[in-house]
């Protein structure tokens, strides 16, 4: 790729460092998370790889702990909890987040320096800071312990992703074609069902899903204002992980983690789709 | 409507939601780490009595009466326990004076009401300095009216190990008890660390996945993402799985003979625990606004510098890195903002030596519950952080800041 | 371990508990009953399971009321915070005493009346058959335990350590030690290694010289201290290896002992004694059945039921009296336990009135020292 230097010794040392440099980082990026998937198979209720699974035996391997997740409500509780405070959080951090977007993105849109920066604020703030004022705040209001809270707390972390991704969408948005739709008769809501929504709805869609991410893999919030009955995923790990490791979470683990795989598949295909289209657009 | 309204109207929901769910308890934290009503509340009349006391010697017999008055009822209520433990924050020794002293005042107040004896302020004087010879003294009285400050600078001494001296003016704390200046500047020397580790692994790797054909930038992007998505808690159960002691790595390292099987060694719950998961926690932050400004560099300009006799070093130094320094910015400070404020990964991996000032802010919201000097210490935070913002919007301009 | 101890006990409570409509099980109650429940907090592991074992089964049985237990690691933060936000989700809870006075103070405990304590088996009046000092405003006294150390031989091999002193000797016992990470029973432990005279202790403690004194003594070992934090982890920790000496919880040692036949030695020098209670959390909806519990508890045969399984000392004359065996190994329990003259040749009673006042500030303290 660069010429000139290219057949100097010390050039082709560099390079090969370079190249061992970046494979040994992207061996550390993943291979933590790749270790978790074999082991959650262990037969055994050991956190490390055991002769039998190095031979590949059969025996070695077991779906016990996957079992064991779905006996009781030691963990089908807590996901439940994790599912009902995302999906609220989602949906209210979406509408709202959507909205503002699109009023930001408006040339007429007064102040938007001032307002992004406060719409901003939740995401770039040390969430140990924020989760304090909110425990305070909350539980003066008498909404600590409650799940709405938690639900307004994670809908507020959210609902920056959605505007970020959805103005996103919109960079570029020639407003003209609102003006003349509404020129040629068409009431604004139409005119928004017909132009902008199809435009934003990638940006909608990915948001969401980085709302509803958060969310679920929200822990400070929840360790502070949750109660028993709020227990969620992450709270039930953390615990987990404080008293002892059980091998269980590893297979929790292996889940969140085909969760993270769907999710990011699904961003990514968005992004493309949404480049794509701009392409043609374009 | 005009467009004006209807964009400002589209808005508006969510700044209201932003405002009260968020800007009120800021708001609200603030306002606790120097207003402090709860002693005050608790023991009105005794601080009205206190108010023209000059803190010399001991107040009027007003004031002896009001407090016994207010702590027997308070004793009565259940409420003085509370009001002892707040006192106590500013004197320690003063919950027993006030727990112990009340049970006696109250066992006094009975005594004299059965025989007619007239509770007066002369008469609460002697009983309450029989009763604890401190009460004759200046001390218990000044612990009392400073915790009955509602508008109060102490907690946020205590956040810089300040204390009040005997003569009334303000020192640092003795070397044994400064704690939070400490805890501070490991906090900043860590995320600093941190930062710079991300930078140092996550500079080459932006530039690998920037420069390579597509179809390879995407796998190599993936494995950027995978951890960014999977969860926090995932990611740290793992290094606990690989680093500890019983774990996969030391396993390794005595099955290759490096390391004998007592030797293996602590690699985690300590200060390297938390740098290790923290490094690996925050680098795709670094690396994905790294390659999205790096992508938009043309190969040219770097071949060009080359082909004009720059070293390859020189060219990468003096064309490339100038070129990527807003990426390197933004990445930067994403990085050592999000760490600074970090909680969980220390608190599981860090052990005694890892841990940092959230993990403190942590322990006294929830367990030791002095929540005024909770909000001082993140209130100092807070602007640390703004002021790392201001720096930054100076120099930069933070409108740079984005998902990457 | 914590985890799997947890699960037996709940396994052992689900077997114990009615199951609805299920009329053939003895003892068990009529349908309805089988309904009502309350929440148990206390220490996890093996003393859980003493507990579980020693009176919850009986009191189940006998009330029909289930007994869901939950772990925690001690302190009144939780219920704090339960009482403040009105959602009381925690009944009776298992507190060191200094607590149970610190939060009887503040209202987060309900006022236990004397008349719910029941009389003896022999119709002893309770006012009497509570060791002094047991039972406080809200606080019923069920045990007496120790703080002590223990080592491992075989771990620890050569001359066998007698003294508290000989914990901090690092030239003659090389090697990691356990300690709770707590100033509690560690400044005592400091400043009795140190020769200060036992009654001296939180009088030298109350100044800024005693204390300095103390942390000294522990700044000699700290590079080779191994904190912990639940009751469950010093015989672990002796077990692995991962420490020589621990300081523990008399009866955690105890049970390794018998039950899992781990060759521990308990050191009863300079052991640190201290009183457990029963309270029941302000605002709990289930009051009158922690109530109906608190009775049960602080029957002599309780206490007594406890005892059979693990070394901790009845708080009541007569339930001390009923101490004999180990139900499950026979082992002579009389020996283990704390308030055996035997073992009391050189004891601190915790003074619960000195760490109430001082808590909060050797916290602060002992964290400093511990980041430092």
């Amino acid at each position: 790729m660069m010429v000139g230097g290219a057949l100097s010794p010390g050039y082709r040392v560099a390079r090969w460092g370079y190249l061992a440099f970046c494979v040994a980082a992207f061996v550390f990026l993943i291979a933590p998370i790749l270790v978790l998937v074999p082991l959650s198979f262990n037969a055994e209720p050991y956190f490390t790889f055991t002769e039998g699974m190095l031979r590949l035996d059969p025996e070695a391997y077991s779906l016990r702990w996957y079992r064991s997740i779905l006996d009781g409500d030691e963990w089908t509780r807590p996901l439940a909890n994790s599912l009902i405070i995302g999906i609220s959080a989602t949906v209210v951090a979406t509408v709202l987040g959507a909205a503002a977007a699109l009023g930001l993105a408006h040339p007429a849109m007064p102040g938007r320096k001032i307002v992004t920066a406060l719409l901003i604020s939740p995401m770039i703030t040390p969430v140990i800071i924020a989760g304090v004022g909110m425990f305070f705040f909350y539980s003066s209001l008498g909404l600590a312990q409650t799940h709405v809270g938690i639900i307004l707390a994670h809908a507020v972390f959210g609902a920056p992703f959605v505007v970020i991704t959805v103005s996103a969408t919109l960079a570029g948005f020639d407003w003209t074609v609102m003006r003349a739709a509404a020129n040629l008769g068409a009431n604004p809501l139409v005119a928004f069902r017909r132009v902008q929504l199809p435009l934003i709805l990638p940006g909608v869609i990915s948001g969401s899903l980085f709302a509803f991410a958060a969310s679920f893999d929200e822990l400070v919030i929840v360790l502070f204002m949750g109660g028993l009955e709020q227990r969620t995923l992450p709270r039930q790990m953390w615990s987990g992980i404080r008293e002892e490791i059980s091998p269980t979470i590893l297979a929790v683990a292996t889940f969140l983690i085909v969760f993270a795989l769907l999710a990011l598949s699904t961003v990514e295909w968005l992004r493309r789709r949404g480049a794509s289209g701009g392409q043609r657009a374009g | 409507m005009g467009p004006r309204l209807r964009a400002a109207g589209l808005a508006l929901p969510l700044v209201a939601f932003v405002s009260v769910t968020f800007l009120g308890p800021m708001v609200n934290l603030l306002t606790k780490s120097f207003y402090d009503p709860e002693v005050a509340d608790a023991l009105p009349e005794t601080m009205a009595a206190l108010r023209d006391w000059d803190g010399q010697g001991t107040p009027s017999d007003e004031a002896f009466a009001a407090t016994a008055r207010e702590f027997v009822a308070a004793r009565t209520e259940r409420t003085l326990g509370r009001t002892a433990n707040r006192v106590n924050r500013v004197a320690s020794g003063m919950r027993s004076t006030i727990m112990g002293g009340s049970r006696e005042m109250a066992e006094a107040a009975a005594v004299a009401e059965d025989a007619g004896v007239e509770m007066g302020g002369a008469f609460w004087r002697e009983t309450m300095i029989g009763i604890d010879s401190r009460w004759g003294g200046p001390e218990p009285w000044r612990a009392l009216r400073a915790a009955g400050q509602r508008l109060t600078a102490r907690h946020y001494l205590k956040a810089l190990d300040f204390e009040r001296g005997p003569d009334g003016g303000y020192q640092r704390a003795p070397e044994a008890w400064r704690i939070y200046v400490p805890l501070f500047w490991r906090t900043f020397l860590v995320s600093l660390g941190v930062t710079l580790l991300c930078l140092v692994i996550g500079y080459p790797v932006a530039h690998m996945i920037a420069n390579s054909p597509p179809k390879r930038a995407n796998v190599l992007l993936l494995l950027v993402l995978l951890p960014f998505w999977t969860s926090l808690l995932v990611r740290t159960t793992s290094w606990i799985v690989l680093l500890q002691n019983q774990g996969i790595v030391n396993d390794f390292l005595v099955a290759i003979g490096l390391i004998g099987d007592d030797g293996r060694i602590a690699m985690i719950y300590n200060m390297t625990g938390t740098f290790v998961a923290m490094t690996h926690v925050l680098l795709p932050f670094l690396v994905l606004p790294l390659y999205s400004v790096m992508r938009a560099i043309p190969p040219a300009y770097m071949n060009a510098a080359v082909s004009l006799g720059a070293t390859p070093f020189q060219a990468l130094r003096r064309v490339y890195w100038p070129q990527t320094l807003p990426g390197v910015g933004a990445g930067c400070l994403l990085t050592f903002i999000l760490a600074i404020g970090y909680y969980i990964t220390p608190a599981l991996v860090g052990g005694q030596s890892g841990q940092l000032i959230s993990n403190m802010i942590a322990y006294h919201v929830q367990t030791s519950l002095n929540w005024g000097l909770a909000a001082a210490l993140a209130a100092l935070l807070l602007g640390g952080v703004t002021l790392l913002y201001v720096v930054y919007d100076r120099l930069v301009g933070i409108d740079r800041i984005g998902l990457g | 371990m914590v985890r799997a101890a947890a699960a037996s006990v709940a396994a052992l409570l689900a077997g114990c508990a009615p199951q609805a409509g299920d009329g053939t099980a003895p003892g068990s109650p009529g349908p309805g009953a089988s309904e009502e429940s309350i929440t148990v907090v206390s220490y996890g592991g093996s003393y859980a399971r003493a507990c579980v074992l020693g009176y919850h089964e009986s009191f189940t049985e006998e009330t029909g009321i289930r007994v869901d237990l939950e772990d925690f690691n001690g302190g009144l933060a939780q219920i704090r915070a339960q009482v403040e936000a009105g959602a009381v989700h925690w009944d009776v809870v298992d507190l060191g005493v200094a607590d149970t006075i610190t939060g009887c103070d503040e209202g987060v405990l309900e006022l236990i009346e004397p008349e719910l304590l029941p009389p003896g088996p022999n119709g002893e009046p309770p006012a009497d058959d509570f060791l002094p000092e047991t039972n406080t405003e809200c606080g019923v006294g069920t045990l007496l335990y120790s703080t002590i150390y223990a080592y491992n031989p075989e771990t620890l091999p050569g001359p066998a350590p007698a003294t508290l002193a000989d914990f901090f000797d690092l030239e003659r016992f090389p090697g990691r030690r356990g300690m709770q990470r707590k100033p509690e029973a560690n400044l005592e432990f400091a400043l009795m290694a140190n020769g200060v005279p036992k009654e001296r202790i939180y009088e030298l403690l109350g100044t800024e010289e005693g204390l300095d004194r103390a942390f000294r003594k522990l700044d000699t070992i700290k590079d080779d201290v191994v904190w912990w934090e639940a009751g469950a982890q010093p015989p672990q920790l002796l077990a692995d290896g991962e420490v020589i000496m621990s300081t523990a919880w008399n009866g955690r040692i105890f049970n390794a002992q018998v039950l899992e036949d781990q060759p521990f030695v308990i050191v009863w020098d300079g052991q640190v004694m201290d009183r457990g209670q029963l309270v029941v959390v302000a605002g709990t909806p289930h009051l009158e059945g922690a109530l109906r519990f608190m009775r049960h508890a602080a029957r002599s045969e309780s206490m007594a039921g406890v005892g059979k399984y693990i070394a901790y000392s009845p708080a009541r004359r007569s339930g001390q009296a009923l101490i004999d065996r180990h139900a499950e190994t026979g082992t002579e329990m009389w020996p283990h336990m704390p308030t055996n003259p035997a073992n009391m040749k050189n004891f601190l009673m915790s003074d619960w009135e000195w760490w109430a006042d001082h808590r909060d500030e050797m916290q602060e303290r002992f964290a400093a020292w511990l980041a430092r």
